[in-house]
């Protein structure tokens, strides 16, 4: 299935300044495996060390966010877009019964 | 050999992002750095967009900006003819100075400011880009000249 994956600004640096790329893949998985194996330096700041999608990575297939479909096994068809998005988060070392 | 990247705001910016803080304190305000690359390694901020901290649990030392926020801040720098050069948030009464869990929920490419809150009263701000390899942050020269393009209305 041919898909078009949407790489968002502060990932561009990595991608010669692309904001998009397109593969063949029948996941959303599959292609973020196209992605990172064609730009490499995606890897680690879209995947923890384990190989999971980071969780201020936020994956959309067209609008709708994977984590309420079947994550990166969710299929994908011709056509598709996958998108990006960040979110981001940060804070003080002020200590806190939170984390 | 690589220089220091640098980042230049006006004083009216800085002050934008000095009173959000004092605002918000005690607890972490948050918000978008909107402007331009001008020149290798040199970004103009020319506007931002102030942002609410979701973080309800934990917002003395969290902030979190969802990804629909995200996606308001890049539409209102599009609007402007920007881009969303990266990110302030306040740290109240503690260093402007990135902790581990800064680091760990960073971007790379993006401009952190960070201002530190004394009792409410903002002190000084710094700035700084996420390594590449993940394992700092670099700081970032933070000019705060008069005459930057600014709009801040």
């Amino acid at each position: 299935m041919a898909v078009k994956v949407m790489i968002p600004t502060p990932l561009r640096v990595y991608t010669g300044k692309r904001d998009s790329a397109e593969f063949t893949a029948a996941t959303v998985g599959e292609a973020l495996g196209h992605l990172t194996t064609q730009f490499g330096d995606l890897r680690k700041h879209l995947f923890t060390e384990d190989g999971k999608l980071r969780s201020f990575v936020n994956v959309y297939v067209n609008d709708e966010d994977i984590r309420y479909l079947a994550k990166e096994n969710t299929p994908t068809k011709d056509g598709d877009t996958i998108s990006i998005v960040p979110s981001i988060a940060g804070g003080s070392s002020l200590a806190s019964c939170c984390c | 050999m690589a220089t220091e990247p640098r980042a230049r705001l006006s004083p009216e910016i800085a002050a934008k992002i000095r009173s959000h803080g004092a605002e918000t304190y005690p607890h972490e305000c948050c918000g978008a750095l909107l402007g331009r690359e001008i020149a290798d390694d040199l970004r103009e901020i020319v506007g931002l967009f102030p942002l609410v901290n979701r973080r309800d649990d934990s917002p003395r030392n969290r902030f979190s900006v969802t990804s629909d926020d995200v996606r308001d801040a890049e539409k209102a720098a599009r609007q402007q003819g920007v881009d969303v050069l990266g990110w302030y948030h306040s740290h109240p009464d503690h260093p402007a100075k990135p902790s581990q869990y800064d680091q760990d929920h960073a971007w790379p490419w993006y401009s952190y400011v960070i201002v530190s809150v004394a009792n409410g009263e903002p002190q000084y701000m710094t700035s700084w880009r996420l390594a590449d390899d993940r394992s700092q942050f670099t700081p970032e020269d933070l000019e705060i000249r008069e005459g930057t393009a600014s709009a801040v209305p």
